[in-house]
């Protein structure tokens, strides 16, 4: 894992063109937030009620849950649940075989990402249409998302344009973006036509009426949730809140902190399947609750608030290490500051572990982050679980990152420190032979001038310019 | 099945939460514009989102028939909708824009409504000054497709309904004691930034939003 991981970060930061075009797209995101966020005053209170909203929906998940299948299932939407990604996976092929689609048109969802779902069913035969634009580019390419908001943004035009002409060599060529977008729409508007079966994501579920949130700017949600027979909802079982009238602040907390829109063109609000006397609107809705370690999560007072999560991307696009490395290295379907937290705890510190380094504990995030999750000490925290030290959490891999060299090396510096004369020894001994430091610290120096360490330590100059230990 | 929900609800359960559950008290997010004071940041927002704002009277269906009749076709409406007897009374009998009633279920119409439409008209149930939104509640007699597949969506607005922000709406219509299968908040044409951060109108909704203000 380790090593893996540290190809791809090679990798990345060696790709100059796509350091460019996320470079760009993500120096546009900021400033577009900071724009739509003019009233420092009125942006923490916005934070403050977004925290409180999504702190107390985690504390009553259990009853949300319980009201939302009760009321969703008065409405005529049918809720299933899924411990696991397999099983989620197995609900929704159940599903598509029952209505005999051979077809799935998909809105954006990055559950669906975490379910695999796209190869599950294509292994199956059922052809798989991703209908946004960027992650159809992405389907086109065979890539993952590269950010969980905007999956193509690390391509240009240009490569755009000639992902098109290898798929669709029929097709004029253009680099225009409108024209690539036309493009676009006459491909999916016949999919969509013809669709039996729509599957998409969910924003916000709220649970006093049981009605699924979700927002977009292209209307291919809204195809995927309404032209169907069937829509299928995917959702992690955190996306549930309590009330209604606690959709506006997180709305615009979303969309503000996402791409700075004040709104989202579209705010679909989906509450029930077609009813008796309406022309239109699916005769079906399923809606498919995941947990795959979420209630784990859950149980531990500290961690949990990395479910508070909106999934604005905004810590994504203010984090220095996502903006050099993009998506694609750290190799999991959450990137950025906030899969740094989620991934180790979804898949397990062996297997994901390497995440939490990928930060500069800078606090970029854990400034900007809407719903206030404290991202640094979350990663600090994950550091520690990693190589064992600390409480009795139940973070899967807990442990699994200890490195004997590391810990023999950290036991000598804590006994080095724990005694005035083995520190003193230590530190006039580090002072002569400082000049041999730089080898012994190759993979730091590599890329970086050595430090050089002074002939005399600051206890010592203290010492001599008068001051006493005390 | 169920099995999974026992078993996702015993571990919450288990996971002992028990942090402060009451709700947080949300104060009423509004401001205290005057109707022309809504208006005006209505139509600044939603002209920002490329939707095109028009102040009309009670001629509106001649007013809206001279923004469609240059590209001609068809329009899209809800016969038995709150405005279809008004509309049909105030179009032009013999002109360049066809008007269609949507009267079946989609199974029996698709192809039209995907083909040979070229613009629906709703009604809305109020907008939202802050976001530039229109707030639309589908209906049997004003089905949820007319606002999404054809390439135009025109909309009557009374300019009294108008509301500060949506938190205010939502209060002031109740909505939590009942809601359509459907609704929508509407904030201007389809559109992308998904290649290049460049802004392309008329993804897969409509390329034209053209809102009727009627005062
Ligand atoms: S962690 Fe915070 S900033 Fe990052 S995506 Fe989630 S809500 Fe947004």
């Amino acid at each position: 894992m380790a090593a893996e991981w540290r190809t791809r970060v090679a990798d990345a930061l060696a790709n100059q063109r796509t350091r460019a075009n996320i470079g760009r797209a993500l120096d546009g995101l900021v400033a577009k937030r900071r724009a739509a966020f003019p009233d420092r005053d009125e942006l923490e209170r916005l934070r403050d009620q977004g925290q409180a909203i999504r702190t107390q929906a985690l504390a009553c998940l259990p009853d949300l849950l319980a009201a939302l299948e009760r009321n969703c299932t008065a409405n005529g939407i049918r809720v299933h649940w899924a411990e696991t990604c397999d099983q989620a996976n197995r609900r929704i092929s159940d599903i598509l075989h029952r209505h005999e689609a051979r077809m799935l048109i998909k809105g954006k969802s990055m559950v669906s990402e975490e379910l695999g779902l796209n190869a599950f069913l294509e292994a199956q035969g059922i052809e798989v249409v991703e209908t946004d634009l960027g992650e159809l580019i992405v389907q086109l390419a065979e890539e993952r998302p590269f950010h969980i908001l905007a999956p193509a943004i690390h391509k240009d035009r240009r490569q755009i344009a000639e992902l098109f002409k290898a798929r669709f060599p029929e097709l004029p060529y253009s680099e225009d973006a409108e024209a690539l977008t036309a493009t676009a729409r006459r491909l999916l508007r016949e999919k969509f036509r013809g669709a039996v079966a729509g599957l998409t994501g969910v924003n916000f579920a709220v649970a006093e009426t049981g009605t699924l949130a979700l927002v977009e700017n292209e209307g291919n949600g809204r195809m995927c949730t309404t032209v169907p027979k069937v829509h299928i909802a995917v959702t992690g079982i955190e996306k549930v809140i309590a009330r209604l009238d606690q959709l506006p602040t997180l709305l615009t907390l979303l969309t503000r902190s996402a791409t700075g829109q004040p709104i989202t063109t579209y705010v679909n609000l989906v509450g029930a399947p077609r009813r008796t006397g309406e022309l239109d609107g699916p005769q079906e809705v399923h809606l498919i609750l995941l947990d795959n370690g979420r209630s784990r999560i859950c149980a531990d007072p500290e961690l949990r608030t990395t479910l508070r999560c909106i999934r604005c991307g905004a810590c994504l696009n203010h984090c220095p290490v996502y903006v050099r490395l993009g998506g694609h290295a750290y190799g999991t379907v959450y990137p950025g500051p906030i899969g740094g937290i989620l991934e180790p705890q979804l898949q397990g510190l062996a297997a994901a572990g390497s995440l939490v380094d990928a930060s500069s504990l800078c606090g970029a995030c854990d400034e900007i982050c809407p719903v206030r999750i404290p991202i640094p000490r979350l990663l600090n925290r994950l550091r520690a679980e990693g190589v064992g030290a600390g409480s009795d959490s139940q973070v899967p891999g807990r442990g699994s990152r200890r490195d004997p060299r590391q810990t023999a090396i950290w036991r000598l510096w804590a006994w080095l420190h724990a005694d005035p004369g083995r520190y003193r020894l230590l530190s006039s001994l580090l002072s002569r032979t400082g000049t041999l430091i730089p080898r012994l610290i190759r993979p730091w120096t590599k890329s970086r001038r050595p430090p050089r360490l002074a002939p005399k330590g600051l206890h010592r100059l203290a010492r001599e310019a008068g001051f006493t230990d005390d | 099945m169920s099995d999974a929900r026992s078993g996702i609800l015993q571990r919450l359960r288990a996971g002992g939460i028990q942090a402060d559950q009451t709700p947080p008290d949300i104060p009423l997010r509004r401001f205290d514009w005057d109707p022309a004071e809504c208006l005006r940041r209505f139509r600044a927002r939603m002209e920002a989102a490329h939707g095109e704002v028009h102040q009309v009277g009670a001629d509106w269906p001649q007013r809206m028939y001279e923004l469609l009749h240059r590209e001609g076709g068809a329009l899209l409406y809800g016969p038995q909708g709150p405005l279809g007897p008004a509309l049909e009374q105030g179009w032009p009998d013999r002109g360049a824009v066809r008007l269609i009633p949507y009267l079946e279920p989609v199974e029996a119409c698709r192809d039209t409504l995907f083909r040979s439409v070229d613009a629906g008209f709703t009604s809305c149930r109020g907008a939202i000054a802050e976001t530039g939104s229109l707030v639309l509640w589908p209906t049997p007699q004003e089905p949820r497709l007319l606002s999404l597949v054809p390439p135009i969506h025109c909309v009557l607005l009374d300019a009294a309904e108008i509301c500060s922000t949506f938190h205010e709406l939502l209060t002031r219509q109740a909505w939590q004691t009942g809601m359509p299968g459907n609704v929508l908040l509407i904030s201007g044409p389809s559109k992308s930034a998904d290649i290049e951060q460049t802004l392309a109108y008329g993804v897969h909704g409509p390329q034209r939003l053209v809102v009727l203000v009627r005062s």
